[in-house]
């Protein structure tokens, strides 16, 4: 018995750490997974949009010009609660009600049951047009302003022998989840059930009953499989929902609305452009005296996540580099054109690719080599960052540059690479896990673990959108419960079931999520006394545990002045690339990129790594190709024949190497991983051309920007 | 029409000029293949006519008359390729999934890596990087029993 209990534990205790089988895997390579798309209702309605076609501007009339038989059609005036997308602020209207703001604004909602039907539709809009702005720079709206100090600007540069200064811009990027955004609206017993593609099932419940008028009970959202998300399904599916829900609460019947890929281009959230500005002291030897950084972000018409995404932009603005004397000031601000929103790095990828490309130029000045320069200035353990939080005693970016640098012989290949078409190029960042700030403490997550009758079901509104949260959770609570992973259920995220667990965002699932659920699982195990679940639900019947996050001892935050631990800790990763370019053409083709990353313990290795190569694959796209032409608030290459992310023949091969720094206050260890390789990936690769001659300041690098600098070289 | 849907004969009505993949999902009922774009530029629709992977939203239903079509759940015999994908990370948000194993199915049963990037080219995942499904492929693509293989064969490859 006892030999049995203990071969019983082993097993158990194995979980974390291993690649155990996912759990959404059999249906997903059988084709026997259920997408939005796949879901069909008797008497099912299809809705489609229409939508503004001026950036700015009043609407003077609206005009039906088809047969209308058979349409549910609704505008802003048949919206019963309040006609926003319940989000930071309350700025944005569900419909247009009157005034437009950007191009591809929602007007008017129809349904038919016949999809073919709403190819026929015809609705003429008259506007008053008003004059839009494009340009971030010349807006005269900001929608958050933030400024970060530490030390005396003035001293440092006082101290500093030489002053670098550098502007550098990064583009729109399109999230492209192959998925495109779709949600499916059941109107029923008084209420509304949302079925969706979606990563924030209480984000899109709270902006269903503000909009509704409904209670919380009368409201459903149940995530559908997601086939990806990437911050795309973040904000966005509040919107969505809401249009599905107010058409089938007026025709009665189940809608459904599945944008395809051009729509969901044209109309849907993006990553924020910015303008990026450093000036820095430096000594003759290579120490970082000041850093002042002014930051410009487009946040599109509407506020959406923008100020969240400003804070955590400006909170990784200096790179993850040490300096007494910093002042960091940024601004979000309004345009005539979509809205951008959550995208994976959230503002981080951005300020980075400054700090990153700006720490090669500061070394090229110096004399110094790009590893040189980042080992002079690398956050150590003791260290301050800009708020003041303190560097762990294991934490710092010191040790993934040096095995980054050791691993890829960085200076012997790069010697070895002069004077050819070939380049090496570095990029060290880091990435705060978690909510930012308070933002944690202000969710209060909850995760709930019941018995069942062999094992454990979790109650979380985690969602799984590819990453592997339904396993990694499960290996968690099967390790922290000592029963076999098989035994654990992860029923699809339901808000009428689970608590809120918060967003899945923000690189948070594993170690918050994760922790609320290791913490609830050792509780139940003190509770199962030893016996198994079957056993103790034969005896005593089911039994539930709830925890609810409380902030780990000794993490403060002030949130006036912006000082203090922004994040519970961060992850650490230093990449190299190696890119070849044609230089008639300006093509560049990656080949190779080394990521060394820092992200605690590692749960799952194959999903880890999973995270790592595709992020890194996102970056690349990022830094290359990925260019979103904007034409009078337009995106006028709305389709995936002219905006390219990378395919396989585009993607470099992605070595990836992970430094496990346990992190105590993380489920078994774990920090955050999901949007560390979004920040690293672009600078590399941009940090390679540089090695080529091509100075290159803005991405995506297209062949007509890294021709234009090779010119000028 | 009449045609042969993993390895049986229908009879399906639909308009001739609707598209293979709306065929597929509406009128079989077979919702496996997805759609990513609609313009033939993702893959998420392949499947293999007469052994040929094509993009179903470009493929008039016409098209297919007489022909074999074969969607992710008449993949038979490839279970190893698979169960590959969820092993080594070649599947993660899964909406690309179907549209890959289809495409690496009909890449033979053996093929090298530069086979791979080259026949999945026309094939989108935003997942993965594509390493993972590099690596699923491979693993299934090396024989059981290499030893055994190799004495039977008289050579590896």
């Amino acid at each position: 018995m006892k030999g049995a209990r203990k071969a019983h534990a082993t097993r158990a205790t194995a979980v974390v750490g291993h690649p155990v089988r996912r759990k959404d895997g059999l249906d997903k390579v059988t084709g026997a997974a259920r997408y939005i798309d796949d879901l069909v209702l008797p008497g099912l309605l299809y809705g489609t949009t229409i939508r503004s076609t001026i950036p700015r501007g009043e609407i003077a009339s609206v005009h039906l010009d088809f047969d209308t038989t058979g349409f549910t059609i609704v505008s802003a005036r048949d919206i019963p609660g309040k006609n926003v997308v319940s989000l930071i602020e309350a700025d944005q209207p569900s419909l247009a009600d009157g005034r437009v703001e950007h191009v591809g604004e929602a007007i008017l909602l129809l349904a038919h049951a016949d999809k073919e039907r709403l190819l026929d539709v015809r609705v003429s809009i008259d506007y008053r047009p008003a004059s839009p702005v494009f340009e971030p720079e010349l807006s005269p709206t900001t929608f958050k302003e933030i400024t970060i100090a530490k030390g005396d600007l003035g001293r440092g540069f006082a101290e500093a022998d030489l002053v670098v200064e550098g502007e550098y811009r990064t583009g729109h990027q399109e999230h492209l989840y192959i998925e495109t955004n779709g949600v499916l609206a059941v109107p029923g017993d008084g209420g509304i059930t949302v079925h969706g593609s979606l990563q924030c099932p209480y984000y899109v419940h709270r902006a269903l009953c503000e909009l509704l008028s409904l209670p919380e009970r009368k409201v459903r959202v149940i995530q559908t499989e997601t086939g990806g998300g990437f911050g795309g399904k973040e904000d966005y599916p509040s919107v969505l929902a809401g249009h599905a829900a107010l058409l089938a609460l007026k025709s009665g019947r189940p809608v459904k609305m599945v944008y395809d890929r051009a729509e969901d281009m044209f109309a849907t959230t993006k990553r924020h452009p910015a303008i990026v500005r450093h000036r820095t002291g430096v000594t003759r030897d290579g120490h970082l005296t000041a850093i002042d950084i002014e930051v410009l972000l487009d946040g599109g018409a509407y506020v959406t996540l923008s100020p969240v995404v400003l804070s955590r932009g400006l909170l990784h603005a200096t790179g993850p580099y040490r300096c007494d004397h910093v002042r960091v000031h940024g601004r979000v601000v309004k345009t005539n054109t979509p809205p951008n929103g959550a995208f994976r790095g959230f503002g981080a990828p951005q300020t980075q690719f400054a700090a990153e490309v700006h720490m090669d130029r500061i070394g090229e000045q110096l004399g110094l080599d790009p590893i040189q320069v980042r080992e002079r200035n690398a956050l150590r353990p003791g260290d301050t960052m800009a708020t003041g939080q303190r560097i762990e005693a294991n934490g710092g970016a010191l040790r993934v540059l040096r095995e980054a640098a050791r691993r890829t012989r960085f200076r012997q290949r790069r010697r070895a690479l002069r004077g050819t078409d070939r380049g090496l190029g570095v990029a060290l960042f880091f990435h705060g896990a978690g909510f930012t700030g308070s933002g944690e403490v202000k969710l209060r997550s909850k995760a709930t673990l019941e018995l069942t009758r062999r094992g454990v079901r979790v109650g979380v509104t985690a969602t799984e959108i590819g990453q592997g949260a339904r396993t990694v959770l499960a290996q968690i609570v099967a390790t922290a419960l000592g029963i076999p992973y098989e035994h654990v259920e992860m029923p699809p995220a339901d808000t009428s079931l689970a608590p809120d667990s918060g967003p899945t965002v923000a690189s948070r699932t594993t170690m918050i999520v994760g922790r609320l659920l290791e913490l609830a699982a050792r509780d139940l195990k003190r509770r199962l006394r030893g016996r198994t679940p079957a056993e103790s639900w034969r005896a005593h019947g089911p039994i539930s545990v709830t925890k609810e996050y409380t902030p780990p001892p000794g993490l403060t935050w002030d949130e006036e002045q912006y000082v203090g631990d922004a994040y519970g800790t961060w992850a650490w990763a230093c990449d190299v690339a190696e890119v070849e370019l044609d230089r008639d053409t300006g093509i560049v083709r990656p080949l190779r990129i080394t990521s060394v990353a820092d992200i605690g313990r590692v749960i799952h290795p194959v999903m880890a790594r999973g995270q790592m190569e595709g992020g890194t694959a996102q970056a690349v796209g990022y830094a290359l190709t990925e260019e979103v032409v904007m034409r009078d608030g337009r995106m006028a290459n709305a389709q995936l024949t002219n905006y390219l992310i990378p395919t396989t023949a585009d993607t470099p091969e992605i070595d990836v190497v992970f430094v496990e720094r346990p992190y105590r206050n993380g489920a078994f260890g774990a920090k955050g991983v999901g949007e560390l390789p979004m920040d690293g990936g672009a600078p590399a690769i941009v940090n390679a051309l540089r090695s080529l001659g091509a100075d290159v300041r803005a991405v995506p690098a297209t062949p007509e920007r890294v021709l234009d600098a090779l010119s000028k070289g | 029409m009449r045609f042969t849907l993993n390895g049986r004969t229908v009879d399906v009505r639909a308009h001739p000029m609707k598209r293979l993949l709306d065929v597929l999902r509406e009128d079989c009922h077979l919702t496996g293949t997805k759609e990513g774009c609609g313009e033939g530029e993702c893959g998420a629709c392949t499947v293999l006519v007469d052994g040929e992977a094509v993009n179903a939203c470009l493929v008039p239903f016409a098209q297919v008359r007489g022909a074999r079509v074969t969607t992710i759940e008449g993949l038979r015999g490839r279970r190893r390729l698979q169960e590959a994908f969820v092993e080594h990370g070649g599947a993660q948000c899964g909406i690309c999934t179907p549209g890959m194993i289809v495409a690496a199915a009909a890449l033979g049963r053996r093929p090298n890596l530069d086979d791979i990037k080259t026949g999945l080219a026309g094939n989108l995942c935003r997942c993965t990087g594509y390493s993972g499904i590099y690596r699923a492929i491979e693993a299934a693509a090396v024989p059981l029993r290499p030893a055994r293989r190799r004495g039977a064969r008289g050579k590896r490859r």
